[in-house]
Formats: C-alpha cells, sequence, structure tokens
C-alpha cells in the first residue's frame, strides 16, 4: 500500500466502519482486521461506555478518524468547543490522519446535520481551504477531504465538482479521501461522467478510499450505505486503484448492518480489484 | 458569490428552506415564509435537472433533515413516545425541533431540552405534561449517565483523613438526582422490555409476533413521589431510588456544602448509623468525586 504526507506515510489496508452491533464481537473474537475507521462524533464524549469501548479497540487494533460534522464548508469559523474534543479524541487515538466531509451543514451555529453540497465558486474553496489549514494546524494530524454525494446543483457555481475539489485541496494542501460510491451516485443524480471525475482529481493526493452501497429511486439515487458495494462501483474503484496505486480503503455499512462476517467479506472483496489493478499497472 | 459573507448568505437561504417543518404530508411547504411560491425560491438557486425540478431536488434535502432529526428524537425517547403514542410524539418533537433547531455538532444532545419545551408549551402533551415532564428528564438523564465525565474516586483514606466539616465532595457529572411525581423508573423500564420482547418477536414465528403486537399498552404510572437517582456503575445504566432525606443530602453536597453542614442541612434526623449506611453504598457505587482545592506543596 502506498503511503503519502496526506495519510501519515502510513500503509493501511482494507478496513471497515466501527458499528456499535459489532462491538461484542470485535471484543469477545478479536478478528484480524487491518483497520477501523470510526465516526469521530461518536467519541467526541466526556466519558462512559463508548470511550471504554475504544479504549479497548486501541488495545489491538489501528483506528483511523473520520468526521462528519467539521463543515470545512460552512461560512462560520469552527467552533472551539468542536476542536478541543476533537484533538482530545486525535490525542487518544493517534490516528495517523482524519476525514471530515467537503460540504457544509451549519451556519450561525444552527445544524442540519447533514452532508450539504457546496456551491461550487472561488469564494467557497478560498473559505473552504483556510478552514481546512486552520482545523489541521490546530490539530496537529494530516487532513484528508471527502466528496460527498449530493442531490441537488446550484446556479452559483462557477466549476464542477472535481475541480472545485482539486481548488480547495491544492489551496489547503491537504489529501483527498475519495468517495467512489459517491462520485457514483452524484454522477447518475446530476448527469456527469464518474471516470472524468476521477481522472481530474489529483490522485497523489489520494491518501484514503470509501466504498459502499446505494439504493436507486425512480428519479434519483440515494448514499445509503445498506448495501453491499454494486458493481459499478467496484469498476471505479479498480479505475482509481489504478490512477492513485493501492490505497487505504475502507467500506462503509450504517445501515440494516449485517454481521460482522459478511461487512468484513465484502471488504475484502477490494483485494481482486487491487490485484487486477496491480496486473495492469504491470503491463507495457 | 464573491465572498464569505455571499456565501453566508447562500447558506442561511439553504438552511431556512432545509429545516423549515414539512406539511402534513410529509413534503416541502409550497410557500415561502414571504406567501412565494416555493417552487419559485428553490429555482432561484437551485438547478433543475431532466428528472427533478429545483423544488422536487430542496424536498430530498428537507425530507432527510425531518427524517433523520426524528427518527433520533425517538430513538432517545421510548418511554415518551410509548406515553404519547406515535402521532402525539412526532408532533411534539416537530414543534420541539422547530422552536429549538440543533445547536450542537453532535446529535446526541438533540433532546437535552426537551423538558423545558415540555414545561414551556404544555398543548403538546396535555392532558400528561406532569408525567411526560418526568419521564423526558429521566430520559435525558439517562443519556448524561451513559457518555457523561466521570471523575477520579476519592480514596477513602483521603476522605477519613479529613474532618467532616471541611470535607467537600463533589457527585459524578454523569449522575443526575430526579425529584419526579410519578414513578416512570418503572414505567420506562416496562416499555423498553415490552419493545424488546416485540422485537425478539418478529425474528420468531408469526403466531408469537402476532400475540405480542396485540399485547396491551404499558398503563401510565400513577402520580406517586420518588427521588431517583440515575448513574451509571462498571459502563452500565442504572437507576437508584433513595430515601427523600438521603436525596436531600445528596442535593446539598452536589451544591459543594462541606459534608458537616450537609447532614445538618439536609438530614439531620437520619442518624449516624444511616448516614455512614448511605456513604458506604454511595462510595461502592462511585457516585463521589474530591471536590476540594488541591493542596499546596510546601515551599
Amino acid at each position: 500500500m502506498p503511503a503519502n504526507r496526506f495519510n501519515g506515510h502510513t500503509d493501511h489496508g482494507i478496513g471497515i466502519g466501527l458499528r456499535v452491533p459489532h462491538y461484542a464481537h470485535i471484543l469477545a473474537k478479536k478478528p484480524v482486521v487491518d483497520w477501523f475507521e470510526i465516526i469521530s462524533e461518536n467519541f467526541m464524549v466526556d466519558g462512559g461506555r463508548p470511550l471504554e469501548v475504544l479504549d479497548r479497540i486501541l488495545e489491538q487494533y489501528q483506528v483511523v478518524q473520520h468526521g462528519v460534522s467539521m463543515y470545512f464548508g460552512s461560512a462560520d469559523a469552527p467552533a472551539r468547543e468542536h476542536l478541543k474534543r476533537l484533538k482530545a479524541l486525535v490525542r487518544r487515538t493517534r490516528t495517523p490522519w482524519l476525514s471530515d466531509h467537503l460540504c457544509w451543514g451549519s451556519v450561525d451555529g444552527t445544524y442540519t446535520h447533514d452532508l450539504l453540497p457546496m456551491p461550487y465558486t472561488f469564494a467557497a474553496a478560498r473559505r473552504t481551504a483556510e478552514k481546512i489549514r486552520q482545523v489541521r494546524d490546530y490539530l496537529e494530524v494530516p487532513i484528508c477531504v471527502e466528496n460527498v454525494s449530493s442531490y441537488a446543483e446550484f446556479h452559483v457555481s462557477e466549476m464542477t465538482e472535481w475541480e472545485f475539489l482539486t481548488e480547495v485541496v491544492e489551496r489547503a494542501d491537504c489529501g483527498i479521501l475519495l468517495d467512489v460510491n459517491n462520485i457514483y451516485v452524484s454522477s447518475k443524480n446530476h448527469g456527469f461522467d464518474p471516470y472524468a471525475y476521477l481522472n481530474g482529481v489529483p490522485a497523489d493526493r489520494v491518501g484514503q478510499i470509501h466504498v459502499a452501497g446505494h439504493t436507486k429511486f425512480e428519479k434519483y439515487i440515494l448514499d445509503t450505505h445498506d448495501h453491499p458495494v454494486l458493481d459499478p462501483v467496484w469498476r471505479l474503484y479498480a479505475h482509481a486503484t489504478r490512477l492513485c496505486g493501492v490505497t487505504a480503503t475502507l467500506l462503509e455499512w450504517d445501515n440494516h448492518i449485517p454481521s460482522f462476517e459478511e461487512v468484513h467479506e465484502e471488504a475484502l472483496k477490494a483485494n481482486a480489484y487491487i490485484a487486477g489493478a496491480r496486473r495492469q499497472r504491470k503491463k507495457p | 458569490m464573491k465572498s464569505t459573507a455571499d456565501l453566508r448568505a447562500f447558506q442561511r437561504l439553504m438552511t431556512r428552506a432545509v429545516i423549515r417543518p414539512l406539511t402534513a404530508e410529509g413534503r416541502l411547504q409550497p410557500r415561502w415564509t414571504d406567501d412565494r411560491p416555493m417552487a419559485d425560491v428553490a429555482a432561484g438557486f437551485i438547478k433543475p435537472n431532466d428528472r427533478l425540478t429545483a423544488f422536487e431536488r430542496l424536498e430530498i434535502y428537507n425530507r432527510m433533515y425531518w427524517f433523520r432529526l426524528l427518527d433520533c428524537a425517538a430513538d432517545d425517547s421510548p418511554g415518551l413516545r410509548h406515553l404519547l403514542g406515535e402521532d402525539r410524539f412526532a408532533q411534539l418533537a416537530r414543534a420541539y425541533l422547530t422552536k429549538y433547531p440543533s445547536r450542537s455538532f453532535t446529535l446526541r444532545n438533540l433532546c437535552s431540552r426537551l423538558p423545558q419545551f415540555i414545561r414551556e408549551e404544555p398543548k403538546w402533551t396535555a392532558p400528561r405534561t406532569a408525567l411526560a415532564w418526568d419521564i423526558a428528564r429521566f430520559e435525558w438523564a439517562q443519556t448524561v449517565a451513559f457518555d457523561g465525565e466521570g471523575r477520579p474516586l476519592p480514596e477513602p483514606a483521603e476522605i477519613a483523613a479529613i474532618p467532616p466539616a471541611r470535607l467537600r465532595l463533589g457527585l459524578q457529572p454523569y449522575l443526575s438526582l430526579l425529584a419526579l411525581d410519578y414513578p416512570v423508573d418503572a414505567y420506562v423500564t416496562a416499555v423498553k422490555r415490552r419493545d424488546a420482547l416485540r422485537g425478539e418477536a418478529s425474528n420468531a414465528r408469526e403466531g408469537a409476533a402476532r400475540k405480542v403486537r396485540r399485547s396491551r399498552r404499558v398503563p401510565p404510572p400513577r402520580r406517586g413521589r420518588i427521588h431517583l437517582v440515575v448513574h451509571r456503575h462498571s459502563g452500565r445504566l442504572f437507576y437508584k431510588r433513595v430515601d427523600p432525606a438521603a436525596y436531600r443530602l445528596l442535593e446539598a453536597i452536589g451544591a459543594g456544602l462541606p459534608l458537616a453542614r450537609a447532614i445538618a442541612a439536609a438530614a439531620p434526623r437520619a442518624g449516624a448509623a444511616r448516614n455512614q449506611e448511605w456513604f458506604a453504598t454511595w462510595m461502592k457505587l462511585g457516585w463521589f468525586f474530591n471536590a476540594a482545592p488541591p493542596r499546596r506543596s510546601p515551599k
């Protein structure tokens, strides 16, 4: 697995999201897993069972933090209390890098608890990059920003989503958590070529990849994380791996969560695509 | 969009649209706050595509916001939901979240102001507002007990060395003292047990599931004053009923009184033996931390 400065020069393999229904299995059976991704907010608490479980997981496993509410794209400054709690957690987990989404979700201190799409403008890119730098400087850990799935586009946008992502990460000099399922979902919702997206992002900044399942509705696709990964998403994953090199990969499964073994088995399917990508890269 | 101020204005507009209450049919409201057609407002900043109008695209976010938050409020309030029924609980939760949208980065705090709201707007829970208030306080106390801060326990020898007139103990931040007009601990426990049974039945044979579905609702408790400590021990939640005098004593200790003054003020007639028995139990349960300021080391 290639290491770069955006993932703390680590060589993580294939991980899965740490979820409550699997706690008992993991703590009792101690299955072999390359790494776990935790949702930071679930552990940004003062005490009790969440931190007790986390400490036991940390004794056995490599853990990487993934956030859902930093809202790099919100016009508001980062909330001080949020940053303090996040830093305490970073010290606890010693996460080699930290990821959150390229989106917004709060304004004037009111939170929607959603990952709302950005208006793809230069002004928004400047503000977002400035916040990423502020957060990274405070937390003292590399940051990767994740592309979100979206269901709306805005008149004010001045560029494509992948151009916006590139503008932000180059201004902030940060990494990318490339969510290939989100690219697929948005490509269907907005009618763009997902391969043009993949080819358009700076591959050398990709520190991690997400895969997940989604749900098709009549007029749009929803990023539900409640299914196995679909074939078109695996094909995108294979292409991303050819472009970026073999990269730390994480399967997200957040609703209708099956057994630990089933989730892990689904994640390990990535190995077949990684092997295929390796073979293709070796060809002259 | 040329500046952060423009970005903020854009985000204010969209936030107002996303958190706006849904119609009774669960759809985006057809009119904006100034009575303009919502379709026009949405089309002013959202692009349509070949399958969805701007209105429909905005509606996806509006509906996801409410479904997510109502689900979260329902998960955190099994007792209140059972008392009011699903429809009335949903009405209460919508009214609450409209008045008090989330101001925290975490959904953990979503129901923190629900007890206050129930007192402010009793119409959503009438005629059982007093009971609903007790249940809401009890359910929020469980969230606090689950992941609230736990401070280091004092050593018994450390406490024994300090005269009671000077001994200041603090109550663990995860611990809540509740003086309740209804025995809601038994009620909520019965509701959770019933819900768990229903969950198991859904995986059992069909006949058993049908039987459980037909089972009666848990009857609301009759009025009866109780004093409750909601706490955790070894990572698990517990509720412990305590004597009124013991409750007053815990309150006095929590307010920062030295132990001797707390006993004199709150439980003067409890007797030394009873006080000692209470303290032995509370120490075992880990309810205290040493609140005395650290002693200065000699130069």
